[in-house]
């Protein structure tokens, strides 16, 4: 098995320079010439007003719906990874096999459905 | 044999290292977001830890998880905190000598225990293919574990709900 | 008898003469078995590895003609057609001008993270073509959990999209990458539930027993045919796929009108490229995976015999999904921020859940009548 890996970790480190050597070769080729215009963030030519500390003028409220995103996403990531174990399980397959899973996602979509009746996936 | 073994080692090792660059990184940097990325590269070190176990599963679940939904939300947080990127406080408060004891003690306990535990090395080959196993054990052995587990996940989804709708 | 394999199979094969002429050549210069055995094995990857990634490029840059001569035809254009003939060199020129444009970075960037970005955008893609089965036994690496590590390395697209949008100091980046990463978590979900159905049928992780299991009648046992479940299951992949690359119609991330380009607002010259690249690295991907997991990849008629055919199909499987793919950017307006969220949690994630009950109820049944009535006639 960890020759397999070994393969892959050839593959990580060839992937690491695949991006790596296009960059080296433009940074050869292109031309250096920065102004001060050219530099400057893309705002429709409207300064960003700098006097707060840095990166505090770009600074945007986030709404809280994307936090509850990924909270919906990190509980359904885990129960993803349940579902693959179970999947390959062949040899337990029976009725018995189908609605263990279907009590694990029916708890599951308990949550889902919660958030629904809450208005909590609402985007607005 | 012996070579394959001394290139097991070397990249045990610098793998090691690195983890354990990224991990002090993410203590020490005072931007949260940089932390915050420094710590996506502990997960990885650790997940190229657990291939090296030939804990394959948990490998990839640990990237899957741990990097692909946890950072991320990790990084969604430090989105919706205002000043995030500002640099000026200092990483450490009044308590840091304290902490650093706490953690001395607690290293050299950990130290000494792996030291004295007999590690048990199975006389028998690992499997190739361990997740249908897992599966199997999951669906038997730890059935109860199993569904308590959605419970539990149900219980800290609602938990955050109500801690977000604040 | 051995040259008619080697012609009707001739990528394997020029593999295992170069392993076995170098092994002997070794062998014969001295050098110790286990040495031997470790040398062979790490040059043979690194012939693997540079065969993927020369590939990989050049498909992408041919992915773009493509999408632009089929877009420009939808539109009643004619397309690139100067750079040499028919514009087959023009994806050349495309790269010399990456190569030559100046590099602005924008005062108040966060430097490392802005140059960090485009490298992690790369990375996780090329490393998922590890995994790929290009047709008969030419998969670079045969993971028992090649699917999931495909969904792991997908899932670290989203740190990338969170460093560009960050690291650009710019109002337009931060909300581009945000909402990227919002897309990117909520159609995850779909995907991988998607996924699991290939897996579930075939009973199997590993990217080449799925295709293994799709062999059937004439090598057109495709998990498409399972009806319903298939033909569900592929729709819901595509969606979900094509959403997590952020492509029309799901291309809010870089909606021009509204967020100028999304998070790759402040990239220009190579860095952009890779921007570029990644995602049609990630088009031509999603395609291949699908082509693999729900139409049998290098599966098709007389595979058996003449296994070489088996690039044909998988290559022109691919190429069909890429075509699909470009039909939707030609065909489709792009959607609200609201209807993508709403349809994600809403409907996809719900009705891939009940996929998975459903396709593990049938497979529970179809066993069940399998034993009758074996037990009936035995």
């Amino acid at each position: 098995m960890l020759e397999r890996y070994a393969l892959i970790g050839l593959f990580a480190f060839a992937a690491v320079t695949f991006p790596i050597v296009p960059l080296i070769l433009a940074f050869l080729f292109r031309p250096k010439k920065p102004t001060r215009l050219k530099q400057s963030t893309y705002e429709c030519g409207i300064e960003i007003q700098n006097e707060a500390p840095e990166a505090e003028s770009i600074w945007v409220q986030f709404r809280v719906q994307y936090y509850i995103y990924a909270i919906l996403f990190v509980v359904f990531d885990i129960e993803v990874v349940f579902v693959y174990p179970w999947a390959v399980a062949t040899n337990q397959m029976s009725a018995f096999w189908v609605i263990e899973m279907a009590i694990f996602m029916l708890i599951l979509v308990g949550a889902l459905a919660y958030a629904w009746r809450k208005n909590l996936l609402e985007w607005v | 044999m012996e070579l394959t073994a001394i290139i097991a080692q070397l990249v045990f090792f610098v793998v090691a290292v690195l983890t354990l660059a990224a991990a002090f990184l993410t203590v020490l940097v005072r931007n949260v977001f940089h932390a915050a990325l420094a710590l996506v590269g502990t997960f990885f070190g650790v997940a190229a830890i657990y291939l090296m176990l030939e804990a394959e599963f948990l490998a990839i679940v640990q990237v899957l998880i741990y990097i692909g939904a946890i950072a991320v939300l990790i990084l969604f947080a430090v989105m919706l905190t205002r000043g995030m990127m500002q640099s000026q406080e200092s990483g450490t408060n009044k308590q840091w000598a304290w902490a650093a004891l706490a953690i001395a003690v607690l290293f050299l306990g950990l130290f000494i225990l792996i030291l004295q535990v007999p590690w048990v090395h199975s006389g028998t080959a690992v499997y190739t293919d361990t997740t249908p196993y897992l599966g199997t054990e999951l669906l038997t052995t730890y059935l109860l574990p199993f569904e308590v587990v959605s419970v539990l996940l149900l219980a800290a989804l609602i938990g955050a709900f109500i801690i977000a709708r604040e | 008898m051995d040259i008619f394999s080697f012609i009707f199979n001739p990528f394997v094969g020029l593999y295992n003469l170069i392993r076995d002429g170098l092994t002997q050549l070794l062998l014969a210069a001295g050098v110790p078995a286990d040495t031997t055995r470790l040398i062979v094995f790490f040059i043979m990857g690194l012939l693997v590895v540079t065969v993927v990634l020369i590939l990989a490029p050049v498909m992408m840059m041919y992915i773009t003609l493509l999408e632009r001569k089929v877009v420009a035809r939808m539109q009643d254009r004619v397309g690139p057609n100067r750079v040499g003939p028919l514009g087959l060199l023009q994806p050349i020129a495309d790269m010399i001008k990456f190569m030559v444009k100046e590099d602005i970075v924008p005062e108040g960037v966060d430097r490392p993270v802005h140059l960090l970005a485009p490298i992690i955008a790369v990375v996780p893609v090329v490393m998922s073509f590890a995994i790929i089965q290009f047709g008969v036994g030419m998969g670079a690496v045969d993971l028992n959990l090649g699917l999931l590590f495909l969904l792991a390395m997908g899932s670290v697209a989203t740190i990338s999209v969170f460093m560009a949008g960050f690291g650009s100091h710019n109002k337009f980046a931060l909300i581009g990458g945000m909402r990227a990463a919002a897309q990117i978590i909520s159609y995850e979900i779909p995907q991988i539930l998607a996924v699991a159905v290939p897996v579930l049928l075939a009973g199997s992780i590993s990217l080449s027993q799925v295709i293994q299991a799709q062999s059937g009648a004439f090598g057109l046992g495709w998990f498409f045919w399972y009806i319903p479940v298939g033909p569900i299951a592929f729709f819901v992949y595509l969606l979900a796929a094509t959403a997590e690359i952020n492509r029309v119609p799901f291309d809010l991330p870089e909606a021009e009108s509204e967020l100028v380009a999304g998070y790759h607002t402040e990239y220009s010259g190579m860095k952009f490229g890779l921007f570029y690249l990644a995602e049609f690295l990630n088009t031509f991907l999603i395609s291949a995976i699908g082509a693999s997991i729900f139409f049998g990849g290098w599966q098709g008629p007389f595979v058996q015999q003449i296994p070489a055919l088996g690039i044909l199909y998988f290559f022109g499987k691919t190429i069909l999904l890429i075509i699909v793919q470009l039909w939707f950017r030609g065909a489709l307006p792009r959607i609200r921020v609201d209807q993508l969220m709403n349809f994600g949690w809403k409907r996809l994630v719900p009705i891939t859940l009940a996929l998975i009950l459903f396709t593990a109820a049938f497979l529970w049944f179809y066993r069940g009548v399998l034993l009758f009535l074996k037990g009936y006639g035995g």
